[in-house]
């Protein structure tokens, strides 16, 4: 059942049945919210409830500040690095209770854990990896907006080369950070029994039919979706779809899904464009472009985003009719 | 009171028993030396179906306090257990915990903490929770920390109360020592303990809550100050909670633990295991016609200053032994038992001793040197000394 944007929009006509409502003090154009908002309305959709477990972060300091709260389903924000381990448990206890009949409920419950690119690349990395491991049933939604964003744009293990961040900054000597960003995808991936995808924002209907699937997987999932911080990417407060689709587009961000290790490309361009349209829109990488060096480093990305999408390719090919387990 | 049957048990065994027969809906729990056998006592009654509590084998201390923080805030009785590096690893989550109000009940097993590493006893693991909102007992011996364990389960889920509670019991010397342990049936633990009633669950969908907002200068006060509340209302709840243990089990206990003390002119001030030895002692002092005695702690946090006060005021000495130092300061015990004495209408002779650091021996000669120290008024207020150290 592919999700039908309609049909949601009828649904969804009272934005507060989200779960996620208005009034939360999000920048105008950050692309968090969508990314929660998407995964709420198809979790709804398809008839679940949602208990919420947040990683601290601009989604969670910005929704939640005492006395008020954006969420009108049930949420938990423990710490930083942690949320993946903390919704292991409300998730083990749903069955804990269910088990010895002390919830009765008909009506499944599904438990999606939000973190950003600190809370998962790096300081939740061990919980994450702890959590699927142990399979429990619980989706991980990662909103990359590759930087601790929340703090002001310090360097994280998602920050790509040449972004400008305050540790890691464009400097008369040094062209920003030099280290590409980990591929979390395949980190997830390596797990056994895990559903991983990418997505993003300015694909929504990629996003969300990601979403449905990883739902409805037994066991644990993760979606890594790329989402501008329009304040430290220095883009337009209306760029986050257009940025996003341009990522899509340049093998910046490609869509794809491997389930329990089949590889599946879920979106491939007719035509690619050059990774260069990419950094040019944002204002993020202004003074690496403006270094006699830029070349250097762009030339070194686009060698390996057209390399990343060859064995994307290859696979997908080589994968497809050999499920891990 | 009930039947009950004299088991030869570890301290590590009474515990995994006791939170058998709790049968906590969830367990997360990681192992680590001296607890280690907790968790696979507990692991084993899971697998053998004893229990059918739901065990969640997390990869670090970290991720069982976030777990069971989770587990307790889905309306869950949740547990765990943990020793020492594990304890500091879980620091973070061990201060939410307490400002979530969520009962957890974690057995702690003393050990030292690093470094250098030492897997052997002392308090500096659990010292460096005392101001983390949590109860703390320390218990002398195994049977002490299986009823301490029920007795925390029902304290901290009392709806006045609403807090974690720490049981530390020595590492090695009870959760490794075998000694005869009461265990109470079944049944009547499970009547004892009930069933939880969290006052709010993340699964209580038609009812969304949130846990853990951002609470800044405006409100974050006003929740601490509701924190303290709670921990004094521990002094209310615990009375009630001992006494109802005590009709089921015919063990008494209390805040504090008077050992002789009746006439006592100099009393030894102490925590955990060693109050044993201690108690030997007294009673070689007393045979010896020297009046000494020995006031034991149950309960570290909340600290129960009102007995305390209600036993040291009026004697002549007053010596306390701490398993932990506080680098630069006065001891931890010594600096609440002499802030407590503030206020005595007499101004006893103290003396601060610390012992045991990293599992060194405390012997009946230590500890009689110190109460000849006491007896002698060879005691300094604000010196620091040390039983069994080379120096």
């Amino acid at each position: 059942m592919a999700v039908n944007l309609k049909q949601l929009a009828v649904e969804f006509e009272d934005p507060n049945k989200i779960g996620i409502t208005s009034g939360h003090r999000l920048c105008p154009g950050c692309a968090a919210p969508m990314t929660a908002k998407m995964a709420l309305m198809v979790a709804k959709h398809l008839g679940y409830d949602v208990v919420v477990g947040l990683a601290t972060g601009c989604l969670e300091v910005s929704t939640t500040i005492f006395p008020y709260s954006a969420w009108s389903v049930p949420y938990i924000h423990n710490a930083f690095e942690n949320v993946a381990a903390t919704i292991s448990g409300v998730e083990t206890a749903y069955r804990a209770l269910k088990k010895r009949g002390k919830l009765k409920r008909e009506k499944p419950i599904k438990f999606i854990a939000f973190g950003g690119d600190g809370g998962t690349y790096d300081i939740g990395l061990q919980a994450l990896s702890g959590a699927i491991e142990r399979g429990h049933d619980f989706l991980y939604i990662l909103y990359d907006n590759e930087g601790y964003m929340n703090t002001g744009n310090q360097r994280s293990g998602s920050t790509p080369p040449g972004s400008y961040t305050t540790t890691a900054p464009v400097g008369k000597k040094l062209p920003g950070k030099p280290q590409l960003k980990k591929n979390i995808v395949e980190i997830v991936a390596a797990h056994e029994n895990v559903y991983a995808a990418t997505a993003t924002v300015g694909e929504p209907i990629d996003y969300m039919n990601k979403v449905e699937k990883a739902l409805n997987f037994e066991g644990p999932s993760f979606i890594a979706v790329l989402s501008p911080c329009v304040r430290f990417w220095r883009i337009p407060n209306d760029a986050a779809v257009s940025i996003t689709k341009l990522a899509v587009q340049s093998k910046y961000w490609p869509l794809y899904e491997v389930e329990k290790g089949v590889y599946r490309i879920t979106r491939k361009p007719r035509t690619f464009k050059p990774i260069r349209d990419f950094l040019e829109q944002q204002g993020r990488f202004r003074a690496l472009l403006s270094r006699p060096d830029a070349d250097k480093v762009i030339s070194m990305l686009q060698d390996y985003v057209d390399k990343r999408w060859e064995r994307l390719l290859a696979l997908e090919e080589a994968t497809k009719d050999k499920p891990a387990r | 009171m009930v039947e009950t049957k004299k088991l030869a048990l570890t301290g590590a065994e009474a515990v995994a028993n006791a939170m058998r027969q709790i049968a906590p809906d969830v367990v997360a729990a990681y192992p680590i030396t001296p607890q280690t056998p907790i968790v696979e006592y507990f692991s084993k009654f899971v697998a053998d179906g004893l229990v059918d509590t739901e065990l969640i084998p997390v990869e670090s201390e970290h991720s069982a306090m976030s777990a069971v923080v989770g587990a307790a805030a889905a309306g869950a009785r949740a547990m765990t257990a943990t020793s020492a590096n594990g304890l500091a690893l879980m620091h973070e989550i061990v201060y939410i915990a307490a400002s979530l109000r969520l009962p957890i009940v974690m057995p702690v097993v003393n050990r030292a903490l690093s470094g250098p590493i030492n897997i052997h006893c002392d308090h500096s693991d659990t010292m460096a929770e005392r101001d983390s909102g949590w109860v703390q007992f320390f218990v002398e011996n195994a049977q002490e920390a299986y009823d301490l364990t029920l007795i925390g389960l029902k304290l901290a889920e009392h709806p006045d109360v609403q807090l974690p509670v720490m049981v530390n019991q020595d590492g090695f010397i009870i959760s490794h020592g075998v000694e005869p342990v009461e265990l109470l049936p079944d049944d009547i633990v499970r009547s004892f303990v009930g069933e939880r009633e969290p006052v709010y669950s993340l699964l209580d969908v038609e009812n969304p809550v949130t846990f853990g907002p951002l609470d800044l200068y405006d409100y974050y006060f006003e929740h601490k100050r509701q924190q303290i509340a709670a921990m004094e209302k521990v002094f209310e709840v615990f009375p009630k909670v001992v006494e109802e243990f005590e009709k089921i089990s015919g063990r008494r206990y209390a805040r504090a633990e008077a050992y002789r003390l009746d006439d006592a002119e100099h009393v030894m001030v102490a925590l955990g295991s060693t109050c044993g030895t201690i108690k030997d002692v007294v009673d070689e002092l007393r045979e010896e016609g020297k009046k000494v005695g020995l006031l034991k702690l149950w309960m570290f946090r909340p600290f129960p200053k009102e007995q305390v006060q209600r036993y040291l005021y009026g004697r002549k000495s007053v010596v306390v032994l701490d398993r932990s130092a506080s680098f630069g300061a006065e001891a931890p015990l010594y600096a609440e038992i002499k802030s407590a004495l503030y206020e005595s209408p007499t101004k006893p002779l103290m003396g601060s001793y610390i012992y045991g650091l990293g599992g060194r021996e405390i012997l009946p000669r230590h500890i009689r040197q110190a109460f000849e120290a006491a007896i002698n008024g060879d005691l300094l207020a604000d010196g620091q000394g040390y039983l069994g150290l080379r120096e």
